[in-house]
C-alpha cells in the first residue's frame, strides 16, 4: 500500500523485549529497514517521508505466528495464501508458519515453491512454509527434508495427522539434524483419540459426546520428549492444551532439553463448558479443556514454559462446521483476534507487555531461525503497531480471513492492532 | 399450585431440559390417554390435519412403531422418512433436510439420529417442533418417559425409590435420559457394569457408581438392564459376551438381594441369556411388556402438549 521509501512513526511506547527496551521513542523506517530509533519527538523526517503520529500507542517488532493452515494449495474456498495473509495482517501478524496438510500435502519442493511463488506475489505477510515430516503425512517414510529446506521450508511437521510411528518419529528428529530444520510434534496418542471429539469428563457424558482424555495429549508428548532427549535433537511441541503437558515440558526444560512449546489463545482463553449445546466452533483438536488445564497454561505462559503463541488458525467453511457436532471438521480461525485475547492476560497481570510480545515475536523467530523479533537499527521493518485500549466488537461482516469459524464472534475485544509494516510496506492500516 | 402450572415445551429435545413438574405432568397426560389404546375404535380426533414426520436415520423397530401408532391415534397425518430412503445418502446435509421439511409445513418432527445434538441442530433450523428419538448416545427422552411412568404405575411413585441400572452405560442414551429423570423425580440411581462401560463423570449426571452388580441390586426396587452390543467386544471393552453374561447378567440368584417386589425393565432388544437369563424376562417382576404398552400413552402425551395441548 505505502511505497514511501521512509516513513517515520513517532512518539510511541517501543516494546522491544530482544534489545531490553521499554520506552517512548520514535522509529525511522528508510528502504524497508530500520535506521534509527530515537526518543520521542526527536527524530525529524527526510524528504519524501510519511509520518504516523502513534500517540503512544505500543510499537513491536512484527508478530509472527508459527500455527497457522492457509488451506492453499487443495482447499482455496476455505481460505487462500492472498486471504490467511490478509488476515493476518489485519491481526498484526507480519509473518506466518503454514503447516502442510494442504491438499497435496507439502511433503516436497514443488508445493513448498508454490506457496512461496503465491505468497511473494499476492501474500499480505511473509510466509514460512513448514513441510511434511513423512511422504503424504502417512507416517510411513521420511519426506525429502534436504529439498524442502533448499526450497524454503523451515521446519517439518505431522500436524492433523500426528506420526504414530515411535521409529519413524526417531529418525525425523535424526534426519532433519543434517538439513537444520526444527521438528514441530503436533503429539497426540490416536488410540486414544480416536472418534473423539470434545474434552473427555461429565461434560462429554452429559452431551454423549466421546471424548478426548487429556492423556492422549501426555503419553505422546512424553514419547516425543523422551525421542528427542535421546537423540539430542530439539523439538517443539505445538498447541499444548493440559495441565500434564505444561508440567511435562517444564520439567523437560529443567532437565536441560532442547523444548519449546507452544499454546493457542483459545486454550487460555476458553473451557470446554462453551461447547454449551453443540456449538461446533468450539471444536477443535486438541479440544478446549477444564479450567484447571486453562490455568495451568495460563502459569506456563507466566512462566516461560510455554515459549510462544500460536493461533492454530484453522479456516473451515460453513459445510464443515454448520452440521451436527461429530461430524463437523476441528479447528478455528485466530489470526484477527491473537492480540486481544493475549492482551486480556496483560491486563490480569499475568504477562508483562514484554512478556506478550516475546510469545508473539521474539521467540517464534528464535525458535524457527526466521528474521524479525527484534528492533534493532538495520533489521527489515517487520512492526506492529498495537492500540491496547481500542475496544471493538468482533462481527461476523469484519472478518478478514475467508472463513468465520470462530467461538469470538460477537465478543466485545479490547486491543487490537492498528498498523502493520512487512519491510517497511504498509499492509494493514485501521487508524 | 396445580391450576397454574403450564406445559410451555415446543420441543422436546431431552429429560435435561424438563423439570420435576414437567414430567408429573406428562405422566399424568400419558396415564389419561391409555384408555384410548384399549378401546375398540382406538382414535380421537385431537390432532387432525396435524402433520407428523418420522426421520429416522437410524434403524429402529419399537420406537419407530410406537411413534407412529400415537401419531395415528391422535388422527394426525404421518410420515416416515427413514436414511436408506432419505437424502442422507446422496450428501445432504441435515439443515438442507430441514429446510426442505419447513418448505412442506409439518408441525412435528419426530428424529432419531447417530449424532448426538442433531435434534437440536434440527431445531435451530425448523419452525415444526421437534421430538428427540434417540441423537446418539446424548439422550431418549421418550424411552425415559415411558419408563418412568412404568415404575410410577407398578410403585405408585418414584421419589424414594432404589433404582438399578445394568449394563452398558457408555453408549447408552436410555441410561443417560433415565439418571437424569429418576434423579429429578427423587430416585436413587445406582449403575454397574464393566468398568470400559461406565463413561467418565456419570457421577455428575446424579448417579452412584457400584463396582460390584450385587451392590447395585441390593435392596433395588427396580432393576433395569441394558442392551450389549456385540461389536462393543471389538472396541475392546469387553473379553466376551460370555463373561459379560456370568458377572454383569441379572439371574435369579442375582435378584434375591433386591426387594422381593422389585421389578425388571429394559428398552429392548433384549439379548436373552446375555443382559438376562430367559427367567427373568418372562418372569412374575417382568415389566417389558408394560414398557411398550406405556410407550404409545407417552408419546401420545407428547404430541399432544407441544401442539398446545388444546381441544382436548
Amino acid at each position: 500500500m505505502n511505497s514511501s521509501p521512509a516513513l517515520l512513526l513517532q512518539n510511541a511506547r517501543i516494546i522491544d523485549p530482544a534489545n531490553n527496551i521499554d520506552e517512548p521513542g520514535d522509529l525511522l523506517i528508510i528502504n524497508g529497514v530500520i535506521r534509527r530509533k530515537g526518543k520521542a519527538r526527536s527524530l525529524s523526517c527526510p524528504a519524501n517521508c510519511l509520518t504516523i503520529d502513534l500517540q503512544g500507542k505500543w510499537l513491536v517488532p512484527g508478530l509472527i505466528d508459527m500455527h497457522v493452515h492457509l488451506r492453499e494449495p487443495g482447499e482455496e474456498y476455505k481460505e487462500t495464501i492472498a486471504s490467511g495473509t490478509k488476515a493476518a495482517a489485519a491481526g498484526g501478524f507480519t509473518a506466518v508458519a503454514c503447516m502442510p496438510n494442504t491438499n497435496p500435502v507439502n511433503d516436497n519442493q514443488s508445493v513448498t515453491s508454490l506457496i512461496l511463488t503465491k505468497a511473494a506475489a499476492e501474500g499480505s505477510a511473509r510466509v514460512y512454509p513448514v513441510g511434511a515430516i513423512s511422504k503424504n503425512s502417512k507416517g510411513t517414510e521420511l519426506a525429502e527434508y534436504g529439498e524442502l529446506k533448499k526450497a524454503g521450508a523451515v521446519a517439518v511437521s505431522d500436524d492433523g495427522r500426528p506420526v504414530a510411528n515411535s521409529q519413524l518419529m526417531r529418525r525425523a528428529l535424526e534426519y532433519s539434524s543434517n538439513h537444520s530444520l526444527l521438528v514441530i510434534s503436533h503429539s497426540e496418542e490416536v488410540s486414544l483419540s480416536e472418534n473423539g471429539v470434545m474434552n473427555e469428563g461429565a461434560l462429554s457424558t452429559r452431551l454423549g459426546l466421546r471424548g478426548i482424555p487429556t492423556v492422549a495429549e501426555t503419553i505422546m508428548i512424553y514419547r516425543d520428549l523422551a525421542l528427542a532427549e535421546y537423540v539430542e535433537r530439539p523439538i517443539h511441541i505445538a498447541h499444548i492444551s493440559t495441565r500434564e503437558s505444561v508440567d511435562l515440558v517444564r520439567r523437560a526444560k529443567n532437565k536441560g532439553c532442547q523444548v519449546t512449546a507452544e499454546t493457542a489463545p483459545h486454550y487460555f482463553t476458553l473451557t470446554e463448558e462453551t461447547v454449551g449445546m453443540y456449538n461446533t466452533r468450539a471444536k477443535m483438536n486438541p479440544p478446549l479443556r477444564s479450567a484447571d488445564d486453562l490455568a495451568a497454561i495460563r502459569e506456563g505462559l507466566r512462566d516461560g514454559t510455554i515459549d510462544a503463541i500460536a493461533t492454530d488458525h484453522a479456516p473451515h467453511s460453513v459445510m464443515e462446521k454448520d452440521v451436527e457436532f461429530d461430524q463437523a471438521a476441528n479447528g478455528i480461525i485466530g489470526l484477527e483476534t491473537a492480540v486481544p485475547l493475549t492482551l486480556a492476560l496483560v491486563r490480569e497481570n499475568i504477562l508483562t507487555p514484554a512478556r506478550m510480545i516475546e510469545l508473539l515475536s521474539v521467540r517464534p523467530a528464535r525458535i524457527l531461525g526466521v528474521t524479525g523479533g527484534s528492533l534493532a537499527e538495520g533489521n527489515a521493518a517487520d512492526i506492529t503497531v498495537i492500540d491496547p485500549e481500542k475496544t471493538f466488537i468482533y462481527r461476523e461482516e469484519d472478518v478478514v480471513s475467508k472463513s468465520a469459524n470462530s467461538p469470538f464472534l460477537g465478543w466485545e475485544l479490547t486491543g487490537k492492532a492498528v498498523l502493520t509494516i512487512v519491510g517497511g510496506t504498509i499492509t494493514f492500516r485501521d487508524m | 399450585m396445580e391450576s397454574e402450572y403450564r406445559f410451555q415445551h415446543r420441543h422436546i429435545l431431552g429429560i435435561e431440559e424438563l423439570s420435576a413438574s414437567d414430567i408429573g405432568f406428562i405422566l399424568d397426560t400419558a396415564e389419561s390417554f391409555k384408555e384410548i389404546s384399549q378401546r375398540p375404535i382406538k382414535k380421537v380426533p385431537t390432532l387432525r390435519g396435524k402433520t407428523v414426520i418420522h426421520l429416522f436415520f437410524e434403524p429402529s423397530t419399537r420406537t419407530r412403531l410406537s411413534f407412529e401408532i400415537a401419531a395415528k391415534r391422535m388422527s394426525a397425518d404421518t410420515f416416515n422418512i427413514s436414511a436408506s430412503t432419505s437424502s442422507a445418502i446422496k450428501g445432504e446435509t441435515l439443515i438442507d433436510t430441514a429446510k426442505n421439511l419447513t418448505s412442506m409445513n409439518p408441525d412435528i418432527i419426530v428424529i432419531r439420529h447417530a449424532s448426538s445434538g442433531s435434534p437440536h441442530l434440527l431445531a435451530r433450523h425448523i419452525k415444526a417442533s421437534v421430538i428427540n428419538a434417540g441423537d446418539g448416545t446424548h439422550e431418549h427422552p421418550s424411552q425415559s418417559l415411558l419408563d418412568m411412568m412404568t415404575v410410577r404405575e407398578k410403585k405408585g411413585k418414584i421419589a424414594g425409590l432404589k433404582i438399578a441400572i445394568i449394563g452398558d452405560i457408555s453408549h447408552s442414551r436410555v441410561a443417560h435420559s433415565n439418571i437424569i429423570g429418576f434423579t429429578k423425580m427423587g430416585a436413587q440411581v445406582q449403575v454397574s457394569g464393566p468398568a470400559t462401560l461406565i463413561p467418565a463423570g456419570i457421577k455428575q449426571l446424579g448417579a452412584t457408581v457400584c463396582h460390584r452388580v450385587e451392590d447395585a441390586v441390593a435392596d433395588a426396587d427396580v432393576v433395569m438392564a441394558l442392551r450389549i452390543q456385540k461389536e462393543r467386544q471389538l472396541d475392546p471393552l469387553l473379553p466376551s459376551l460370555r463373561e459379560y453374561a456370568t458377572f454383569f447378567g441379572i439371574n435369579r440368584t442375582l435378584l434375591k438381594s433386591a426387594k422381593p417386589d422389585a421389578i425388571i425393565m429394559h428398552p429392548g432388544p433384549i439379548n436373552r441369556g446375555v443382559e438376562m437369563t430367559f427367567d427373568v424376562a418372562d418372569g412374575e417382576q417382568s415389566v417389558i411388556m408394560d414398557q411398550v404398552t406405556n410407550g404409545v400413552a407417552v408419546r401420545m402425551a407428547l404430541l399432544y402438549l407441544i401442539m398446545g395441548g388444546e381441544d382436548r
